[in-house]
């Protein structure tokens, strides 16, 4: 663990935040205004602690290429990062993330991106692994590596085609500093944090994420330490002080690694009671019940509600008692999520339909096959 | 009087509707509301407020008197604490309606949301109702102590899950009665399933008139379906759990 940032005593946060996030199923551009308006209206949701978007389809010039962000909070820990780069990873291209100056904004770390991708060795070096997944594991071991060993260098964000921006700030803010409204995207998810728990610093706002995993949270991971250890056994390294991040590292486990389908991997987290497991049909029941015996330590306990954002859709979750809110609406191919249904009618003020879906049920949005 | 509350925040919202109702205004609609907290927080007297828009989190709350109509859906927190008067929304509402409510009407068209109706009480004349035409979620009236609860699933869908599960737990006074059949899975312990009597149906058929009145519902078309009453069979449900 990198010494400075962590204190023993806090492990995770507990926080009540806001969140919004749009899809169009159609794969059209939004402006980042349009989500900057919809997070704004949730201002008393957060308290300028923290604030953050992750945005997809914003890097068409390098969409094959991982965009890595990298914020830097000591400018000595460019030159290590990026020796540390050249020597892992090809570089297509890289360039300062572009901010300006926001009077609420005092001292940002600064902030850095590039286009890159694996050597071609790799295919050597890890045949044990399969064809598909080589490359996004060897990019993932160089996210923890980073964010683990070269100290005061975090990696924000490390999909293809997509990129988060976060701070310590409110969501508009933040949004003000990294000149949003200059990106536009076919998928936009935002937070505006409330921590009660653990110091608002850079690195703990939201999205999380890994590879194009984008997580946005409102809630507490009480199960946290559970979870930690439990990714820690498949290389996953927790280094960024707010329990969000383990629910990021976990999808990526269930998702990707081990391949089970969305809304599976929606019943580990937020997991059926054994007493309604006891009442399901016999096919449901046993699925459930390996579901519930395989990932126990995956589960996630305590009050949740999430955005998931990913290259080819939007997820919205709350855990299995709907401890917080959460609130879909749809309008011809824009599907909307957020935790109070004025941050959808600020965007869209008259959706085809807006509903709660019920606890533990994931609304999943996809693009649509072209 | 009419207000435009587009873009203003809700501090100074509050503050225009106070002032309004202070000054003797009977009558206030504001329009292009969206999101802005606490409507009607607080408001005592003899005022009806029409809401055009979508108004925020703890809506009339600790009102004491006041009649608000909300012309689309409601968020969060609806009624909370609330004192008396009466909310009407038409549409939907979200988690935690009338969380302490101690008296007055909260009559909402559609689904509502997730701990609905929780710590209702009463205090003789004092008797808090709520009604929702359609669904409810989990812990509905849970530790209720007293005040009147209807749902109606209006729709009939998943008719098998019209409330969510946990219903009443912990219910220790007051009264529930939900259109339709109920599953005894579903309700919490000490909590008994009744037959209507006469008395009942007196109370229910003078409330749905008026939630029928002012929602513009048919009323023939609710009393198709035979109702089910929830009454608590204990009033001190958890008296023994920590007694050995």
């Amino acid at each position: 663990m990198k010494p400075g940032i962590l204190s023993p005593y806090c492990e995770k946060d507990i926080s009540a935040c806001g969140l919004t996030g749009i899809i169009s199923r159609k794969g059209k551009m939004i402006k980042g205004e349009v989500i900057i308006q919809s997070i704004t209206c949730m201002n008393e949701r957060g308290n300028g602690l923290g604030g953050g978007f992750a945005a997809y389809g914003i890097y068409n010039d390098f969409k094959n290429h991982y965009a890595l962000h990298i914020m830097y909070s000591d400018k000595k820990s460019i030159s290590i990062t990026e020796e540390y780069l050249r020597d892992t990873v090809k570089i297509e291209h890289q360039e300062v993330i572009p901010t300006r100056r926001v009077s609420a904004i005092t001292n940002p770390p600064y902030f850095m991106r590039y286009f890159v991708n694996p050597p071609d060795e790799i295919h050597e070096n890890m045949e044990h692994e399969s064809m598909e997944l080589r490359e996004d594991n060897y990019m993932v071991k160089i996210v923890m590596h980073i964010n683990s060993e070269i100290p005061a260098a975090f990696v924000v964000s490390s999909g293809k085609n997509m990129g988060a921006f976060k701070g310590v700030g409110f969501a508009h803010e933040i949004a003000d500093f990294f000149m949003l409204e200059d990106y536009e995207g076919y998928i936009w998810i935002a937070h505006n944090r409330f921590p009660t728990n653990t110091p608002g610093w850079w690195g703990g706002a939201h999205p999380f994420t890994l590879l194009d995993w984008s997580i946005v949270h409102n809630g507490e991971v009480s199960s946290y330490g559970i979870n930690k250890r439990y990714l820690e056994m498949f290389g996953y390294k927790c280094t960024l002080l707010t329990d969000t991040e383990v629910i990021t590292y976990m999808l990526d486990l269930l998702i990707r690694r081990h391949k089970l389908p969305l809304r599976l991997a929606c019943s580990v987290l937020a997991a059926p009671f054994w007493k309604n497991i006891e009442r399901m049909e016999d096919d449901e029941k046993k699925t459930m019940t390996a579901l519930r015996m395989v990932y126990g330590s995956a589960l996630l306990n305590g009050p949740f509600a999430i955005l998931f954002a990913h290259n080819r859709g939007l997820v919205g979750l709350s855990d299995r008692v709907k401890l917080r809110p959460l609130v879909a609406g749809e309008k011809d191919d824009m599907v909307y999520m957020a935790s109070e249904e004025s941050a959808i009618t600020e965007i869209c003020p008259n959706p085809d339909r807006i509903f709660r879906p019920d606890a533990g049920e994931p609304v999943i949005a996809e693009l649509e096959a072209s | 009087m009419q207000i435009n509350a587009a873009g203003c925040h809700y501090r100074i919202l509050n503050q225009q509707i106070k002032e309004a109702v202070k000054s003797g205004e009977r009558h206030i609609e504001l329009f292009h509301v969206n999101g802005q907290r606490y409507i009607g927080d607080g408001v005592r007297g003899d005022v009806v407020i029409v809401i055009n828009g979508v108004p925020g989190n703890d809506l009339g709350a600790f009102m004491t008197g006041p009649t608000i109509i909300v012309n689309s859906f409601a968020q969060d927190g609806v009624a909370n604490t609330m004192n008396d008067g009466k909310i009407v929304i038409k549409g939907h509402a979200g988690d935690v309606l009338g969380y302490g409510m101690r008296g007055g009407r909260l009559f909402v068209k559609g689904d509502v949301g997730y701990r609905v109706g929780i710590h209702m009480k009463e205090y003789e004349d004092k008797i808090p109702v709520i009604i929702a035409g359609g669904r409810a979620g989990d812990f509905f009236g849970e530790y209720m102590a007293g005040g009147i609860l209807i749902l109606l699933n209006l729709n009939d869908e998943k008719p098998q899950k019209a409330t969510g599960d946990y219903l009443a737990t912990g219910m220790h006074g007051g009264v529930i009665y939900i259109r339709g059949d109920i599953d005894k899975y579903q309700i919490g312990d000490g909590v008994g399933i009744k037959e209507l009597k006469e008395a009942d149906n007196t109370v229910l058929h003078k409330l749905l008139d008026e939630y029928c009145n002012d929602l513009d519902i048919d009323k023939e078309f609710i009393l198709k379906k035979p109702f089910t009453k929830l009454i608590p069979i204990s009033k001190r449900p958890y008296g023994k759990l920590y007694a050995y």
